[in-house]
């Protein structure tokens, strides 16, 4: 269930801003202090277990201000206490701060990001494509992707068995 | 394709060095890894220096084809992420939706709700201890559990007229009332299945050759389970108490009694154990709930134009025909708020969450699925440095990774 935000929270991030839907409390942060308001989460208010890492692409989004939205969904170990925070980046400058130093779970999520929305994290160990090939060029996450594809799959390399 | 080590150690490099340092490629396809995943294991005889996952072989873009069909069409899909309990994913998708619409279930469909996703937790342990068992050789144990898990497929069977990809639920209630044919199936298999799940700990609790293979192998302390976001029987395994059903009552689950299970030993063995114990705790909740069940509609009603009206009222109403034209046409169905919510359930291998971005029209913006496996499988390597090659069956049927969840 999610939790109202932490009291002292403003107090320490004067920038992030905090709403409520359905009962799910809201943050948003800005990007520069995302690392920051993480070990706070995780050290002084036990949000020590990253549930979710993803992403948003807001390209068409009605009344939306900036084009990509990040999503980590903190959670308590010992609870099912649950915070949700957001940050929002725009191209060119798609960079984000990697929280693989506060939670090693956050590696593959990061990679997958990267993979389907081309964000790229900064300070990640092992930056690279994990659901599609190494030699796939687009993010088809992304809402400028078309759903069909743009003819990768046609157009990959065939190996015969005489060359493999 | 170049791979590189996820979390080199100093030790590693300097085990490179080394000539007698081989690499060898595990999958895609391998018997024990049931479905479609690769490893590459860098050896110093058997011993496994470190394991190199390359997953995405089934990846499908399940979260694409998410924002192009409607919030009662996805669930078709949802069905075939975790195909071995796809009830638990039908439920996790309109509970989300349901959730962002701002839909409250009627009492009885709660219960329904309840039952199924308690039987296909049963369902998903049944497969996966039975699956550790057969890896490490004991083929007699997964036939008992199989045996099983056919009368759960059954039920379902009898309850929706599928017995696999069931796409059960629909926004707003289910497409089929639980009827007393499915009722008395679920009685029957309860009494029957308490002496199976005897057999089934009789068989392999104690077995020998088992528990050497289980016990020690792939140890999870407490602090790695929440640093890689291990959640389910996983985390349970390793001390971590949180169970969304205990702690975050959703459904039924504030009125039933019943117990969360945890070992703190956190190796293949007490997984196996966890998952055991759980399908006893999760039986309990399924006799409860199926003694109790409510009457009154399954479906929210038809004047708050949410959920699919029944055929007759279609046929022979007109608030039926209209109810039905509206939900199906193209943005003249539900009132869907601009706004984004997150729902998470308790699912067989662990949290089971579905983020969805919703902007007025009747297709998911987002349809992001939090999959328990891809979260579970990332601590693959981590698990197996140290232990031998025949270590790798026994981590992998424990961890229970299902390659279309984890690729989607």
């Amino acid at each position: 269930m999610s939790v109202p935000a932490p009291p002292d929270l403003n107090e320490r991030f004067p920038c992030v801003t905090c709403s409520e839907f359905r009962g799910d409390t809201r943050l948003v942060v800005p990007r520069d202090d995302l690392v920051a308001l993480f070990k706070f989460l995780r050290d002084e208010h036990h949000f020590d277990l990253l549930v979710d890492l993803t992403c948003v692409d807001y390209l068409k989004y009605r009344g939306a201000e900036n084009r990509f939205g990040l999503i980590y969904i903190v959670g308590d170990s010992r609870s099912a206490a649950r915070l949700t925070v957001r940050t929002f980046v725009n191209e060119p400058d798609t960079v984000v701060p990697s929280v693989t130093s506060l939670w090693r779970g956050a590696n593959w999520l990061e990679r997958e990001v990267w993979d389907l929305f081309g964000i790229t994290f900064d300070g990640h160990p092992d930056h690279r494509r994990i659901l599609l090939p190494e030699e796939f060029t687009a993010h088809p996450l992304r809402k400028d992707y078309p759903l069909q594809g743009l003819g990768e799959r046609h157009n990959f390399p065939t190996i015969t068995r005489g060359e493999a | 394709m170049p791979l590189v080590a996820a979390q080199s150690t100093a030790d590693i490099a300097h085990n490179d060095l080394r000539d007698y340092v081989w690499t060898m490629n595990f999958g895609p396809q391998h018997p024990a890894t049931h479905t479609t995943l690769r490893l590459v294991l860098k050896l110093d005889g058997e011993r496994v220096l470190d394991a190199m996952p390359d997953i995405g072989y089934l990846h499908s873009g399940f979260e694409k084809i998410g924002e192009h069909l409607d919030y009662n069409q996805y669930v078709t899909v949802t069905d075939r992420m975790n195909y071995i309990s796809p009830m638990a994913n039908n439920v996790a998708w309109h509970m989300a939706v349901e959730k962002l619409l701002g839909i409250e279930l009627t009492p009885r469909a709660v219960y329904i709700r309840t039952i199924i996703c308690e039987l296909a937790r049963i369902s998903d342990h049944l497969l996966s201890t039975g699956a550790i068992g057969l890896d490490v050789g004991a083929f007699t144990f997964f036939l008992y559990a199989f045996y099983q898990r056919e009368k759960i497929y059954d039920i379902f069977e009898t309850l929706c007229g599928a017995r696999f990809t069931n796409s059960y639920t629909r926004v707003g209630g289910s497409s089929h009332d639980i009827t007393p044919l499915v009722v008395e199936k679920i009685r029957a298999f309860c009494q029957d299945f308490p002496k199976t799940i005897d057999d089934m700990e009789r068989l392999l609790n104690r077995n020998r050759i088992f528990v050497d293979r289980t016990k020690g192998v792939g140890l999870l302390s407490r602090e790695d389970a929440v640093n890689f976001s291990a959640t389910g029987p996983v985390a349970r395994a390793s001390g971590v108490t949180r169970d969304l059903r205990k702690d975050e009552p959703y459904l039924a689950y504030a009125d039933l009694d019943f117990n969360v299970p945890c070992m703190k030993t956190g190796d293949c063995y007490a997984r196996y154990l966890v998952r055991m114990v759980e399908m006893r705790e999760s039986l309990k909740l399924v006799q409860q709930a199926i003694e109790n069940i409510p009457s009154g509609p399954f479906n929210v009603g038809i004047d708050e134009r949410t959920a699919l009206p029944s055929k007759q009222q279609v046929y022979q109403t007109i608030e039926g025909t209209i109810s039905h034209f509206e939900l199906v046409m193209a943005n003249r169905g539900f009132e869907v708020p601009q706004e984004e919510v997150y729902c998470a359930t308790e699912a067989p291998n662990g949290e089971l969450g579905f983020y969805v971005v919703g902007d007025g029209s009747d297709v998911a913006y987002r349809a992001r699925c939090r999959p328990p496996s891809f979260i579970n499988f990332a601590m693959f390597p981590h698990l197996i440095r140290g232990h031998t090659l025949s270590d790798i069956v026994a981590v992998l049927g424990s961890l229970n990774i299902i390659a279309a969840e984890l690729d989607r």
